[in-house]
């Protein structure tokens, strides 16, 4: 078996994992971290996205090959202490129901607040239009990414 | 068997001592009172609940036993309980529940958590609080009317002394349980009615939320199921070499559904179930199409259907009527497709078994373990996780099948998981249907009579076969039936028409069929008569007060009859109380391009749903049910084609995406009368109003979902 060594919220981590096992998995399964989710496995829905290398990525179709040497961040290590300005306009704004696809939801918009700390509407539909959520939250993500963006402070 | 709650009930209260000088009370709920069929499945009544602990420390700690699937029932259920108790919220700790018969029905579904729950978490937490005055009475020796309570203490008025509820509850535990309480005025509410954060929401925002598939038990194997892609076939043969050798999978083995994949992870598993190379028995069905099922629905809307209401006389009415109008509404099988796909862990040993599911119905979970296994239920654990959405879905035991025979057969416990594939092509339909509707008006274009023929597999039939009696089946015509409108001639009848596809309850169930078929009817009537479609309506719902205040306020805030940007329409649909028991307006503003896409701009929801708990989780309810019902409208269908399901994914099966999101405005027509539902009742009118207002901008009428302009 393989092993791969990658930056994962901030450490230095080395995994053994079957060649072309994607980061999703890896990340569930054999490191636990299981606040990123599996939704379709084909790149569709976006709920296990985590960033590499500073951008918005979809684990369930990156294999690990992909990201020997890159940084990973997934949900559990977007803030340490969970006061990302992203997390906290969530729960200002009340966005998720079920929750599930949270993580994804959560991990895109800070990306986006990244690239464009002050989105226009147009620049949330973009970035954002291929997120799925079943309980209906989007017009809660909406308002809190304008909220995480007039709070300010996106890092 | 729809039991109504009696608070007056002596034995509905228990209190028990406990170690640390805290107290326990337990108390009954009434069954959900969902559909019929949902309670048909439950034998007991009036067992325990729920259970209020109070610590010395002055910790409050209310059991939810209902599943928290993103509705907010962990949120609304211990807010009922506290207000009563007068406990302070930011010390109150909420614990679910596991399964057990004490709590009564835990089934969550039909919308029923809060208005099934009120009377009782009220009556619980003012029992409490009674008996916690009491102690503090008797401790200073002073009249029980002398004091109060306020944030989880006891006042003596006179005086200002204070004593924490964590100080008497030792004392208060030993008291004798009062008969009679009384409860507050809504006016006095303090927790309820307010915007009470969800306590989920922190652990939904940082990861460490656990649903059913974030579940990691020491030792545990993965597994998945290779299932028959075609309905009721079975396996006829099977190669594992291949899958053997995939790296990590530990064994290949034949259970009941089909070929197990045992692994050291979840994508191992997957990747063993690829290489299974099956030789499947299509069975019966092999060659079963939705062309097939459309025809033997067309067929069988020419029989008369078993009659589920005959007011007045209709063929009598249409022979005088001046205008008829004759329309047919189709629609598709849907999937629920949950962001968090089918799973389930599962632990079965010789003498214990132990389950962790994202289930909406833990008690059924532990039926069927027990059946299994052969163990008395005492030994048979089952978590209720958090639930990646519900709708439905999760009141069923398949994946749960399956973990169990894997567990078994390892020795080992076991984490089930589901593709979305499996989901999608596994899943349980909400039903196809095919309706027929005819109407006529009078000289003045007066509604004189409506006939409505359904036709649509039972899920009653397929869940308890045997169970509905002369072809009828209530829950099959909820929605077309109760009408807010007074209809002198009207008649519903209904064609049971079942097919091999299996089906279940999907959110807001056959109302969310029947509405689009009544509503777009209502909608074809008005334009027939001449008349504006709110206008119209209007003069037809006299007997129903709610529906119509929550019409006026809906049309106020849409500005209905106002002027809009080029291209823009808007349409109205009503939406009955049904099961759910609420009534609602919806009033979609939309318009089509010339790429014929339907655009959402604006919709306007207004609800009675009696006394708001928490007005974020109703506007949250109606948001998402607003959503889970345009999605379907605008795109949602389930293709049969030899056999099998043809959706597969997301890429074929597409969901709403956040750019096509219109803005949903929730008005709360205010009430003093109980809660009703909230979950489903967002559902139904929106593919009409949608559907409406099309017509409106584009003069298509759309009977057939999902809609497709020309």
């Amino acid at each position: 078996m393989p092993s791969f060594t990658f930056t994962l919220n901030g450490k230095e981590t080395t995994v053994d994992a079957h060649a072309g096992t994607p980061l999703l998995w890896v990340l569930r399964d054999t490191l636990g971290l299981t606040g990123t989710k599996f939704g379709c496995g084909k790149g569709l829905c976006g709920s296990c996205t985590v960033h590499i290398d500073g951008d918005a990525a979809r684990s369930c179709i990156t294999p690990m090959e992909n990201v020997s040497r890159a940084s990973v961040i997934t949900i559990e290590g977007l803030s340490l202490s969970h006061t990302h300005p992203v997390q906290r306009a969530w729960i200002k704004d009340e966005v998720p129901q079920c929750g599930y696809c949270q993580s994804g939801q959560i991990m895109a918009a800070a990306a986006l607040l990244k690239k464009h700390p002050n989105p226009t509407d147009a620049e949330i539909d973009e970035s954002m239009g291929n997120m799925l959520c079943r309980c209906g939250t989007y017009q809660r993500i909406r308002r809190a990414i304008h909220t995480a963006s007039e709070e300010g402070g996106v890092r | 068997m729809k039991r109504q709650f009696d608070p007056r009930r002596r034995e509905f209260f228990k209190v028990t001592s406990i170690a640390g000088a805290g107290f326990l009370l337990s108390f009954h709920l009434p069954w959900s009172g969902k559909l019929e069929a949902f309670a048909q499945s439950r034998q007991t009544a009036f067992a325990p609940n729920a259970w209020l602990r109070i610590d010395g420390d002055g910790t409050v700690t209310v059991t939810v036993a209902k599943s928290e699937m993103g509705q907010g029932v962990l949120t609304a259920l211990p807010m009922i309980l506290a207000e009563e108790l007068d406990a302070d919220w930011s010390n109150i700790k909420v614990e679910q529940a596991l399964a057990d018969k004490k709590y009564g029905d835990m089934g969550t579904g039909g919308s029923t958590s809060v208005r099934t729950s009120w009377e009782a978490l009220r009556t619980a937490g003012a029992t409490a609080r009674a008996m916690l005055v009491s102690a503090a009475a008797k401790r200073w020796g002073v009249p029980e009317s002398a004091c109060r309570t306020e944030n989880s203490g006891v006042i003596h008025v006179p005086t200002g002394r204070k004593l924490a509820y964590g100080e008497l509850a030792g004392e208060a535990a030993i008291l004798p349980v009062p008969a009679k309480v009384a409860l507050k005025v809504p006016k006095d509410f303090r927790i309820v009615g307010k915007r009470i954060p969800r306590v989920d929401t922190p652990s939904k925002v940082n990861g460490t939320a656990q649903f059913g598939i974030d579940i990691r038990i020491p030792g545990m194997l993965y597994a998945a199921v290779a299932q028959c892609p075609v309905f009721g076939g079975s396996v006829r043969s099977f190669d594992e070499k291949q899958a053997a050798s995939v790296p990590g999978v530990k064994r290949v083995l034949r259970i009941s559904s089909g070929i197990a994949v045992v692994a050291d992870s979840t994508w191992g598993a997957f990747q063993g179930r690829d290489a299974l190379q099956i030789i499947w028995d299509e069975g019966p069905n092999a060659h079963l199409s939705s062309d097939d099922i459309r025809k033997m629905f067309v067929e069988a809307s020419g029989k008369p259907g078993a009659v589920a209401v005959n007011e007045g006389d209709f063929d009598n009415a249409m022979a005088k009527a001046s205008k008829r109008i004759d329309a047919i509404y189709e629609l598709p099988f849907l999937a629920h497709a949950t962001m968090e796909p089918m799973n389930c862990v599962a632990d079965v040993r010789k003498d214990r078994c132990e389950i962790w599911a994202p289930t909406q119905d833990p008690q059924a979970f532990q039926k069927k373990a027990c059946e299994t296994t052969g163990l008395h239920e005492e030994s048979v654990i089952v978590h209720t996780t958090l639930l990646g959405g519900g709708f439905g879905r999760r009141t069923e035991t398949d994946a749960l099948s399956q973990a169990l025979e894997v567990s078994k057969a390892m020795g080992a416990p076991v984490k089930l998981t589901w593709s979305r594939e499996d989901d999608m092509t596994h899943d349980m339909y909400r039903p196809a249907s095919y309706h027929l509707l005819s109407g006529g008006l009078d000289g003045n274009g007066r509604l004189v009579a409506i006939k409505h023929r359904i036709v649509a597999p039972s899920i009653s039939e397929s869940k308890w076969p045997g169970s509905t009696k002369n072809g009828l089946d209530d829950d099959v015509v909820e929605g077309a039936v109760k009408l807010p409108y007074a209809i002198p001639n009207f008649r519903v009848e209904y064609v049971m028409a079942n097919t091999a596809v299996p089906v279940l309850w999907w959110r807001s169930v056959y109302p969310s069929q029947n509405v689009f078929a009544v509503e777009s009817f209502m909608d074809e009537l008005a334009h027939a008569a001449g008349r504006d479609p709110l206008e119209f309506r209007k003069a037809l719902v006299t007997g129903m007060p709610r529906m119509r205040k929550a019409m006026d306020m809906a049309a106020a805030k849409a500005g209905w009859g106002t002027p809009l940007p080029a291209g823009h329409a808007r349409g109205i649909a009503l939406s009955p109380p049904s099961f759910f028991q609420t009534p609602v307006v919806q009033i979609a503003e939309v318009s089509v391009g010339t790429d014929r896409r339907v655009r959402l701009h604006r919709i306007i929801c207004a609800l009675d749903c009696g006394i708001v708990v928490n007005p974020d989780t109703v506007e949250a309810q109606i948001e998402g049910g607003f959503v889970y019902g345009i999605t379907a409208a605008l795109k949602g269908k389930i293709t049969v084609k030899d056999g099998r399901v043809d959706e597969k994914n997301f890429d074929d099966y597409p969901l709403l995406t956040l750019d096509e999101m219109p803005v949903v405005e929730t008005v709360i027509v205010e009430s003093s009368e109980p809660p009703t539902g909230t979950g489903e009742p967002g559902l139904p009118a929106a593919a009409p109003a949608v559907a409406n207002a099309v017509f409106a901008a584009s003069g298509q009428r759309l009977r057939t979902l999902p809609m497709k302009l020309l």
